[in-house]
């Protein structure tokens, strides 16, 4: 039987480590991307896109990540259309991640002052222009440290993946429990690992918060 | 012909009708006062006529744009209907000259060198030259709404629509915008303005407009109407406040 060091299971966990920061950049730039449209769309004033934001956001914020990952492995299937983990994982964490900034980013938008939007339609500005010069510059400041402090959220979300057979960290570590039957020794290297990831994150969002709170 | 031509508007918040039919002339230069108590829909009937407030019926017209179409071009109207507010609302996170070229520039697509040019002008005349690149933070009340007056001019609006631009002004500034709107009165401006300040009415407006419950109440020369008001409202009206 092969035998596993330290070195080899701490090596194999941080090579798996890499997949968990891909996935999670990925969720997070394109949740991104998708959350910034499903920002526009919620605060239009267009009942019907307000209508759709919100129920996308219901959803995705009312059902556990988990069934997500299973709804977009599964369920594509369903219509004879192969999912890799991959691709299913990227997908739920992306849509999961878009309906938790937009919600983030639509509180930010709304402690914007009335009078901002006013004095902006005033001016002959439209929806999309107001947004991009006059309410984003100013949302987007108190914005930062929400929205790093739930990149850590993400992080964490990535672990799920592990589940539909998606080899990040989590899935690495089951696999190396299996080999080697050190589970306290590899999950708590991968805690370790996950913790070394989300600190940072963690303690940049206090960081800004506080540089924000003493700017004002 | 008139600039702005209201007739019969009614408006309602829920149950509360603040509008119950107003009708009102302005033709180019005129500059008029609205005054009256709170609550009497003053501020509510300057709302309506850059369409940032709807009304439910009857019709207002602000440079030959029906304001309350179903099609209507409020961009259109905006770019020749200017506004200025109580509060302000300078765009804290853009300097004096940032917040008057923001609207040339995004709205009239005109380049950062001639919007950079029309600010110099528009701060010029406002007396604010050497502030070009101070941020509102670091502006008194009185320079922030000569800043938000020189951002709405920067449009070269044909009609300025003031909304007690005093009021939230500690005492001492009040003047320096009054005299600012002035001069704009004077170049030709049109302007409609509802105001608590009796004298600059009396003194810089054209026509005076009493409005009361929603309705305009009674009408006139500035000059006339404070020497002999006609109706008992404007007569205690006018006896409580001016001075």
């Amino acid at each position: 039987m092969l035998q596993f060091s330290f070195w080899d299971i701490l090596s194999n966990l941080l090579i798996a480590t890499q997949w968990t920061i891909i996935l999670s950049l990925i969720a997070f730039v394109c949740g991104g991307i998708v959350g910034l449209i499903l920002l526009f769309m919620r605060v239009s004033g267009v009942r019907p896109l307000e209508w759709f934001t919100k129920a996308y956001i219901e959803f995705f914020q009312g059902t556990p990540l988990l069934m997500q990952l299973f709804l977009f492995f599964f369920g594509i299937a369903l219509f004879g259309v192969e999912v890799s983990p991959w691709m299913a994982a990227t997908m739920a964490l992306t849509f999961w991640t878009s309906a938790f900034l937009t919600e983030i980013w639509r509180g930010c938008v709304e402690s914007i002052p009335k009078g901002q939007w006013e004095a902006s339609t005033s001016l002959a500005l439209t929806f999309v222009e107001q947004m991009r010069y006059v309410i984003l510059p100013q949302a987007s400041r108190i914005a930062i440290a929400p929205t790093v402090g739930f990149s850590v959220q993400v992080v964490k979300g990535t672990a799920l993946a592990s589940i539909i057979g998606f080899v990040e960290l989590t899935k690495a570590g089951t696999m190396l429990n299996n080999a080697t039957f050190r589970p306290f020794l590899v999950y708590s290297l991968v805690a370790l690992i996950y913790f070394c990831l989300c600190f940072p994150l963690s303690w940049c969002a206090k960081k800004i918060e506080g540089r924000l709170n003493v700017a004002r | 012909m008139s600039l702005v031509s209201i007739r019969d508007v009614r408006k309602s918040f829920g149950e509360l009708e603040v509008l119950k039919g107003v009708s009102l002339e302005v033709a180019k230069g005129d500059v008029v006062a609205i005054i009256g108590r709170s609550g009497s829909g003053k501020s509510t009937l300057l709302r309506c006529i850059n369409g940032l407030e709807a009304y439910q019926s009857g019709a207002i017209l602000a440079d030959g744009i029906e304001v309350g179409g179903l099609y209507a071009d409020l961009r259109e109207l905006r770019r020749h209907v200017g506004m200025v507010f109580q509060q302000f609302n300078l765009f804290p996170h853009l300097t004096a000259a940032e917040n008057v070229m923001l609207a040339p520039m995004v709205v009239n697509k005109v380049s950062k060198k001639e919007a950079r040019n029309v600010a110099a002008e528009v701060l010029a005349k406002v007396g604010l030259s050497e502030k070009m690149d101070a941020w509102p933070s670091q502006l008194s009340g009185g320079q922030q709404q000569r800043v938000a007056i020189a951002r709405s001019l920067a449009m070269r609006p044909k009609v300025l629509l003031c909304d007690e631009i005093t009021s939230a002004l500690d005492p001492e500034l009040v003047n320096e915008v009054l005299k600012v709107v002035e001069q704009l009165a004077k170049e030709g401006m049109t302007l409609i303005l509802v105001t608590h300040e009796m004298r600059f009415a009396r003194d810089v407006g054209t026509n005076l407009v009493f409005m009361h419950h929603g309705k305009v109440h009674e009408t006139g020369k500035p000059k006339d109407v404070f020497a002999a008001p006609q109706t008992p409202e404007l007569q205690q009206f006018v006896g409580g406040t001016a001075h």
